[in-house]
């Protein structure tokens, strides 16, 4: 008894094969050559990103769905899966001389950051809450080993510990919500869930939705759920943090809104007061306090605490626009915070990592560009025009007023005025305090990352057509 | 007829009578002994009502893996089970409450479904009966069509789980003598025996 079965195409899948392939590689290769492998490894797993991403780039920008419908291509996936690769591509970067100079490099580091970054792509691109939680699991049991890469350091060994115990209860929480989902709708398929659950619908379907809204808050740490973030942020290793602000940030917020928007279209007014409410926390939360902290890594969890908050503005809309404004700023997120990690990277004299931000005092004179840099990414977090920052909230807070939200937005705006000052007080730290010992000079892999963050979110208001063309193409075909 | 009631209530009976016991024996080995006689009852109580493929499951991974491993722990370590019981008093009224939290709901479940057996609404792929197509050959026909692609990951996320045990707890040990074969191969009588002369009544 075999019955008809067509082999569904794999084209759309492309760069998640070529990771998958390209990692089984990997593993041999580095069994064999062990540790001496380590350099040549991390060039392979960059490789592999950019050929992924190439791949990304030549997917159909139509709507494609294949693998029986567990697996769909838009142009809001290709959009996202470009910002996750490059996102891990900067992570493999950021990490290579830290790596060795800490004595902890091993060739598992790019194999576990190319096997996330397939789970994010699968997350990215799931269209039923199977693929969903499949995917999601993967990236986080990668994400979980990565924190406690650094196995002899205490806080890296507690921070993994403490990220896989909160992630495990967050995925039984998905979990639960998921199955509640799939039993008052008879699927797991998203578009089939959207069809069923349109006007009136019962208690039950929307318990699930609450439920699974909890799962993807703590993946994204969003208020309620963030409580693992700034200890996980500063007990793991730095290049691992930044991999952890940016690149599963992307991913997470692209499956917030492709589970809202694709499956939950019908139930609008009863998510968008749960996304409302994590947004007006997260912004709250983000913004106060982070004011009392000392040391830099926790500083940069809280910001980004209150950054997912502001993108959730636009997920709240539950427009087109919204969208586009979540695309935007996920992708100037992305810019400002790797380029913010590349200079706390840089807080080095000999075989001393520096994370406070009184380490930084005088940086303006003993290190004038990146004293710069770093002062143009806390302005442009800040949200202070002409720099890129701005532009991100401006596009989340124009939706939300046109989607009747003023409220919202005129929160996110204090709250935004209220996270200016601790922004600022990294820039006044550094150009009118006494300067102390130089450091070290930078990495070349960690210079190019912030020479790049900074050209992006200096220059974004010159030319900023083609993020902005392509957030929208991206936003609309959710809406087709 | 009788026959099937006959082995439900035999299987039920030692399932919950080893149930008991798994939590009542003192010694820790017949505890975890007990409790693979409770999985081997439970999947006799599956392969009645038909899903031969959970019972096969159930033996193969809760016998063979999980409770032979839990055997393993108990012998190997040295824990303290009697001080663990300690508290036995003080948890009491927690473990109850969630004991009869646990008993309502499967009243609700059972419940419901003995008032209004319409409640549970059919899926929107109705299930075959159990003579036409069986559990396994069910899960077989859709494992690698239907469902490939999560067979894929769940294989990926499986390697995930192998690749971080090894990367967070293997260590090179220093002192530990490897066996070197092509060292043991290469050895001849000139560098493996020496030949000593030994004085008369001094010994070496």
């Amino acid at each position: 008894m075999n019955p008809a079965f067509t082999i569904p195409a794999f084209g759309p899948l492309l760069p998640e094969i070529i990771l998958a392939v390209g990692v089984l590689v990997l593993i041999l290769f580095g069994a064999f050559r062990g540790e001496r492998s380590v350099e040549g490894m991390n060039i392979i797993a960059l490789a592999l990103l950019a050929v992924a991403f190439l791949a990304v780039l030549m997917l159909p920008s139509e709507r494609v769905e294949t693998m029986a419908g567990s697996f769909v291509v838009d142009g809001f996936a290709k959009f996202m899966k470009s910002l996750t690769l490059i996102a891990s591509a900067c992570g493999v970067i950021l990490s290579m001389d830290y790596m060795r100079r800490e004595r902890i490099a091993r060739f598992e580091y790019p194999i576990l950051i190319v096997l996330s970054t397939i789970g994010m792509l699968m997350v990215i691109s799931a269209n039923d809450l199977i693929a969903l939680y499949l995917g999601l699991e993967l990236l986080s049991l990668s994400s979980y080993v990565i924190a406690a890469f650094d196995r002899d350091n205490v806080r890296s060994t507690e921070a993994g510990l403490k990220y896989f115990v909160l992630g495990a209860l967050s995925s039984g929480m998905l979990l639960y919500g998921a199955s509640l989902v799939y039993g008052f709708t008879g699927s797991v398929s998203f578009p089939v869930i959207a069809s069923v659950l349109q006007g009136n619908v019962g208690n039950g379907a929307i318990f699930g939705l609450v439920f699974v809204a909890a799962g993807i808050a703590f993946k994204i740490s969003a208020v309620p759920f963030h409580m693992w973030t700034p200890d996980v942020y500063e007990g793991s290793p730095t290049p691992v943090t930044a991999f952890f602000a940016a690149a599963p940030k992307m991913a997470g917020m692209a499956m917030a809104t492709r589970v809202f928007i694709d499956a939950f279209p019908g139930i609008l007014v009863q998510w968008q007061q749960i996304i409302v409410f994590i947004s007006i926390a997260s912004m709250a939360l983000g913004s106060f306090a982070a004011i009392g902290q000392r040391n830099i890594k926790r500083l940069m969890a809280y910001s980004s605490i209150g950054n997912v908050g502001y993108a959730l503005i636009g997920l709240a809309t539950g427009t087109a626009e919204g969208v586009q404004g979540v695309a935007i700023y996920m992708a100037i997120y992305l810019a400002m915070t790797l380029g913010t990690f590349a200079v706390i990277l840089g807080m080095r004299r000999g075989n001393v990592m520096f994370e406070t931000i009184d380490d930084l005092s005088g940086l303006a004179r003993t290190h004038p560009v990146m004293a710069f840099c770093l002062a143009m990414m806390m302005f442009s977090l800040a949200g202070i025009p002409p720099l890129a920052g701005f532009f991100a909230k401006f596009y989340v807070f124009a939706a939300a007023i046109q989607a009747n939200l003023v409220a919202l937005a005129v929160i996110g705006v204090v709250t935004s005025v209220i996270g200016a000052y601790y922004y600022l007080r990294i820039v006044k730290v550094m150009y009118f305090d006494e300067p102390v010992e130089r450091f070290e000079p930078m990495a070349p892999g960690v210079s190019f990352v912030l020479v790049v963050s900074s050209a992006v979110v200096l220059l974004f208001w010159i030319v900023p057509a083609p993020v902005v063309n392509a957030a929208g193409a991206a936003a609309r075909s959710l809406f087709l | 007829m009788t026959v099937t009631a006959a082995f439900f209530y035999l299987f039920a009976t030692i399932t919950v009578a080893s149930g008991f016991m798994v939590i009542a024996s003192r010694n820790p080995v017949q505890s975890v002994l007990f409790l693979i006689l409770a999985f081997v009852n439970a999947a006799g109580l599956f392969l009645m009502m038909g899903a031969e493929f959970l019972a096969m499951i159930l033996v193969i991974v809760y016998v063979g893996a999980v409770a032979v491993l839990f055997l393993f722990v108990v012998m190997m370590l040295d824990v303290d089970f009697a001080e663990l019981r300690q508290g036995f008093l003080q948890y009491l009224p927690v473990g109850g409450l969630i004991g009869i939290v646990f008993l309502l709901e499967l009243v609700l479940v059972i419940g419901t479904y003995v008032v209004d057996p319409g409640l549970i609404r059919t899926s929107a792929v109705p299930i075959p009966p159990a003579e036409v197509v069986t559990n396994t050959e069910a899960l077989g026909l859709v494992l690698y069509t239907r469902y490939f692609y999560f067979f894929q990951a769940a294989g990926l996320i499986l390697l995930v789980a192998m690749i971080g045990a090894i990367v967070l707890t293997l260590r090179e040990r220093v002192g530990v003598r490897r066996q070197d074969i092509s060292k043991q191969n290469a050895r001849t009588q000139e560098t493996a025996v020496e030949v000593r002369k030994v004085p008369f009544r001094q010994g070496i």
